[in-house]
């Protein structure tokens, strides 16, 4: 017999990303590039495959080819199980009708089958989108021991910050008894982070519930918690410390990136104790040339560098021409900077060709960030405005 | 390709004491992030290849951790894929000593493989080669056997310790093999990968035997010269030997030149071990020049002419010029050193200064700290 499973994750990976513009045209925003070698998505799951979780179901439903692909049959995680792993969850046709995931908790409800095939005492909600190390280990230990039907993750957030998230107010013991969803006057700074992990049983009673509700959103933060919390259900908060960051918009992606660089970065991933790992690209040692200038950056496999860099973020196979400069950006794989270009203050996509003598963007204290999306050429001489955002060729 | 792949791990340890003094000859590490085996991995699966048995005699441990289950190479396969041959048990309980002996104690998997070829290669060996057009070639030229030669110098071999040349006639038949002769001018070298039917192969081991032969070449090619259709085939492509502790670092330095790099990384992939190491981070006050650089690297001094393999920490104010940096080398700050070769987990602590020549690297051993 198949062992019961203590805890597995539902993984959710399905939004569009809009707030990501150009970047997400054709991706899933979990499968944005991030910290050279990294996708969004490698954080979580490599998060889970540290704290013990072998079980995964990743829920997709925006431009999933690429984010398909790129977890494959989870070996990079050692997600590739006899029993349980990584599985691509899609919304499917069935007999009694099926339409695409309506909101989170529906994405979850329609999948509860997979999640039942495992039995598990404990489920852990993700999403695909969040920068940050955290062991779920401890968070589920926390809601054992507080004998919870929902332990939710939070995260102090600056006061002034606290009306742009779900603000939860909880007693001293951490036992929650009110939400309020980006309030104007907020009583606490304890914001959700959108983890959140349920007993079983109540997962699957609330969902089933929700799902014949009028009324609703289908979303956890919205309708699903508030219900438990009115019907008494006990819920408890885990509060995180350490570096977090919700990456669902340009500066805050770029920020994320910036916060690797650094004498004592705010984000450490180089950590033996808790690996981050990625599916790698198969490419050579990265070169450095003879007139090329590099510094305060994060390189990868396969660059090729003639020219300056300063202050940036590359993905593999990037490539900087003699005379091109390269000043806080960050780049993903595969794109070309000709020789005398400038790029300052971007985020430019993959296979992007940049070139020769066009200026993209520039440095400028508002953080205005320019964005160049997938496979665009900015022909010689072009000029891309700060804070610009590109996907046709220009 | 209806090819088994066989692959010499050990072959030549020898020449090159020093950096084979814990490890193989396929486990040498190379170019920043490779080991030597992972070409001949690469050029079998590249040109078709799925089933490989990889011969190893002794110190094989570095190699089985590297290439495990041959997963990074799509060679962990239900059908066929990767197969460490260790050295067969005889009842003398002494190891093999050639080439042919070592077939002998791999006989098993030989026979009991269905492909219709092999294919055999050495690890001491960087090249894109083709298997599958030397294969064509071999079939087309109705050959019984098919030797890659590549056209060199006798200047660029003459410190080797071993080397085999080829008379090949115009039609690409072999009129004779010579074992170390006196060389002159411009020859055909040997390159030990060699294409024969299975069958052929197994024939040959069981004949070899028979009349207590034991040396591949001269014994089973040389002789065989008359009686066998032996067929040249000349690799056209960049193809460097590692036979010297000297030729290792000059041919490395070598893939300073982009030409060189885009010959054999850009054309096809070259596989090897993946390992989750971080992006290299270069410090404000890093200078890099004219160097190739690994992953997980943490670079804050000054790196020239040089190849640093992965996870090489640089402190500040250190100077590193025309060097081989392994994995996990640590130097300290205001480090000053040239022409060395540090093997893996080197630690050479603050304000030591060290120098070889270009002429003649100074070599430090695996885990010493300095």
């Amino acid at each position: 017999m198949l062992a019961k499973k203590k805890c597995i994750a539902m993984l959710l990976a399905g939004g569009q990303g809009s707030r990501l513009y150009a970047l997400t045209n054709k991706i899933a925003k979990p499968a944005v590039p991030f910290g050279g070698k990294y996708r969004i998505i490698d954080f979580p799951l490599s998060n889970c495959v540290n704290s013990g979780i072998d079980t995964v179901g990743v829920l997709t439903q925006y431009q999933p080819l690429i984010l398909n692909e790129y977890i494959g049959n989870g070996q990079p995680w050692d997600l590739d199980r006899n029993y349980g792993g990584v599985h691509i969850l899609s919304p499917y046709q069935a007999k009694e009708g099926r339409e695409w995931y309506k909101g989170t908790a529906n994405a979850i409800y329609q999948n509860l089958y997979f999640i039942k095939r495992y039995n598990p005492e404990h489920v852990l909600i993700l999403s695909g989108d969040h920068i940050y190390k955290m062991n779920y280990d401890e968070m589920l230990r926390t809601h054992v021991d507080a004998n919870a039907d929902c332990t939710i993750a939070t995260i102090r957030v600056p006061f002034e910050e606290a009306s742009r998230f779900g603000i939860i107010n909880a007693k001293s013991n951490g036992e929650i008894y009110e939400f309020e969803e980006k309030p104007k006057n907020p009583k606490s700074n304890l914001a959700s982070m959108g983890i959140y992990i349920f007993k079983a049983e109540k997962l699957y009673k609330y969902l089933e519930e929700d799902e014949k509700l009028e009324n609703t959103k289908n979303d956890f933060g919205g309708d699903v918690l508030p219900r438990m919390l009115s019907l008494g259900e006990k819920m408890m908060t885990y509060e995180f410390e350490g570096y977090w960051k919700d990456v669902g918009t340009i500066s805050s992606l770029y920020d994320a990136n910036m916060d690797l660089l650094g004498d004592s970065p705010n984000l450490d991933i180089d950590d033996k104790m808790w690996v981050i790992r990625s599916r790698n690209a198969i490419a050579p040692p990265h070169y450095i040339g003879k007139n090329a200038r590099v510094v305060n950056s994060g390189i990868i496999a396969g660059c090729e560098i003639e020219g300056t860099v300063e202050n940036s973020v590359f993905s593999h196979n990037v490539i900087v021409e003699e005379g091109a400069v390269v000043k806080n950006s960050v780049i993903f794989s595969g794109t070309t900077i000709k020789k005398g270009s400038v790029v300052e203050n971007s985020i430019i996509d993959e296979n992007v060709t940049i070139g020769e003598n066009a200026k993209v963007g520039k440095l400028n204290d508002e953080k205005l960030i320019s964005v160049i999306g997938r496979d665009v050429v900015v022909s010689k001489g072009a000029v891309v405005n700060a804070g610009d955002i590109i996907d046709k060729n220009v | 390709m209806n090819a088994l792949g066989l692959v010499f791990s050990n072959i030549h340890d020898n020449s090159i004491p020093e950096l084979t003094q814990e490890r193989t000859m396929g486990s040498i590490p190379f170019c920043g992030r490779y080991r030597l085996v992972d070409f001949a991995l690469s050029n079998m699966v590249n040109s078709g290849i799925t089933k490989v048995g990889v011969i190893t005699k002794s110190n094989y441990q570095s190699l089985m951790d590297h290439i495990g289950s041959g997963k990074d190479w799509d060679l962990s396969r239900r059908h066929g894929g990767l197969h460490i041959l260790p050295p067969f048990g005889l009842k003398e309980n002494v190891l093999y000593n050639t080439r042919l002996e070592a077939l002998r104690g791999a006989r098993t998997f030989i026979s009991r493989s269905d492909e219709e070829y092999v294919v055999m290669t050495d690890c001491d060996i960087v090249c894109n080669m083709n298997y599958d057009e030397i294969l064509d070639n071999h079939i087309k030229q109705k050959a019984d056997i098919t030797l890659v030669y590549v056209k060199k110098n006798a200047e660029e071999i003459k410190d080797h310790s071993t080397y085999t040349v080829l008379d090949v006639q115009k039609s690409g038949r072999v009129n004779g093999i010579y074992f170390e002769p006196k060389i002159d001018g411009e020859l055909n070298f040997y390159t030990n990968v060699c294409v024969m039917k299975r069958t052929l192969l197994e024939m040959l081991i069981s004949n070899a035997f028979s009349h207590n032969y034991n040396h591949f070449g001269q014994d089973v090619l040389a002789r065989n010269v008359n009686n066998l259709r032996i067929m040249g085939y000349e690799h056209k492509g960049y193809f460097m030997v590692v036979r010297t502790l000297l030729s290792y670092y000059t041919e490395s330095l070598k893939f300073l030149d982009k030409n060189i790099r885009d010959e054999v990384f850009r054309k096809v992939d070259i596989f090897t071990k993946v390992k989750d190491s971080v992006p290299t981070k270069y410090g404000a006050n890093a200078v890099i020049k004219n160097s190739l650089i690994a992953d997980g690297c943490s670079i804050e001094g000054t790196v020239e002419n040089s190849i640093i393999f992965r996870g090489v920490k640089i402190g500040r104010g250190t100077v590193v010029k025309n060097s081989i940096l392994m994995q996990g080398t640590i130097t300290g700050e205001n480090v000053s050193i040239n022409a060395i070769i540090t093997d893996k987990s080197v630690v050479i602590k603050d304000r030591r200064v060290l120098s070889g020549s270009e002429t003649h690297p100074f070599y430090i051993s695996k885990n010493n700290i300095i």
